[in-house]
């Protein structure tokens, strides 16, 4: 069985986005996700020296993580008076009426599966991701995910709008095929 | 007028995110009518860009990261 090394150095690059959508998607803010994903690197380190290299580095990672969304909940539920459920609905009159009908389970809402299909989806592309080269993966990541314009991207790259197109147009070859048997 | 199968992929990649010229349109639409190979990688980029979306993806932003780069570094 390959034994795994830890390399905390390079934890930011590696996983800090794949860490940061796991948790955006269980806790649903932005300034959370981001708290937890550091908590866990910290967390990581310390405890390091338990680490077996029996799992790879980002699946340990993630186990920690997980133990860290599930402190944050326990940690909010447990503040006094939270169990309440407050609706403020007293703003206006013209609101009157509708609030009952508007708190009811919408059935064409997104499901439980569907959630768990693009957390699954999400986790399939970031893997794809992490197996491109690194310059492609950093365009394809201000373009596609980031929404950057073509123009900031290559001011901040140094690099010319064609080789922006070419290392995209790769990017997504490379993309399809990766994740061809699954999703497409 | 005639551009390679490659050149067509490329500007069709271009067209998913919006940036493709009126002209390298004309030339991809052109290519997609005689070229299936080329249809068909034209319909998995489409499909590419929606499951990229559905995803609703996130990264941090940079700052952030060197943020976290820094404070782990103290801690190393």
């Amino acid at each position: 069985m390959q034994i795994h090394e830890l390399h905390p150095e390079n934890w930011v690059d590696n996983y800090a986005d794949y860490l940061y959508n796991y948790a955006v998607a269980r806790v649903s803010d932005s300034e959370i996700a981001k708290d937890l994903v550091q908590e866990t690197f910290f967390a990581g380190l310390n405890s390091a020296k338990n680490y077996k290299g029996d799992a790879a580095e980002r699946t340990w990672l993630i186990a920690i993580l997980k133990r860290k969304v599930i402190d944050h909940y326990r940690k909010i539920n447990s503040k006094k008076g939270k169990a309440e459920v407050r609706i403020n609905y007293a703003s206006g009159d013209e609101d009157e009426g509708d609030w009952l009908e508007e708190r009811v389970a919408d059935p064409f809402g997104k499901g439980g599966d569907a959630t768990l299909e693009n957390q699954e989806l999400g986790e399939a592309i970031q893997e794809c991701i992490k197996k491109l080269p690194k310059k492609q993966s950093l365009v394809f990541t201000m373009k596609t995910i980031q929404g950057m314009s073509t123009e900031d991207i290559c001011n901040e790259l140094g690099i010319n709008p064609s080789n922006l197109w070419v290392m995209i147009h790769r990017a997504r070859t490379a993309l399809m095929g990766c994740m061809n048997q699954t999703w497409f | 007028m005639k551009i390679s199968l490659e050149k067509a992929k490329e500007i069709c990649t271009k067209s998913q995110y919006g940036e493709a010229s009126w002209w390298e349109l004309v030339q991809l639409n052109v290519y997609l009518f005689f070229s299936k190979e080329c249809a068909d990688f034209s319909a998995k980029n489409t499909k590419l860009t929606s499951l990229c979306e559905q995803a609703n993806l996130q990264t941090l932003p940079e700052s952030d990261k060197e943020e976290m780069k820094e404070a782990l570094k103290k801690k190393l």
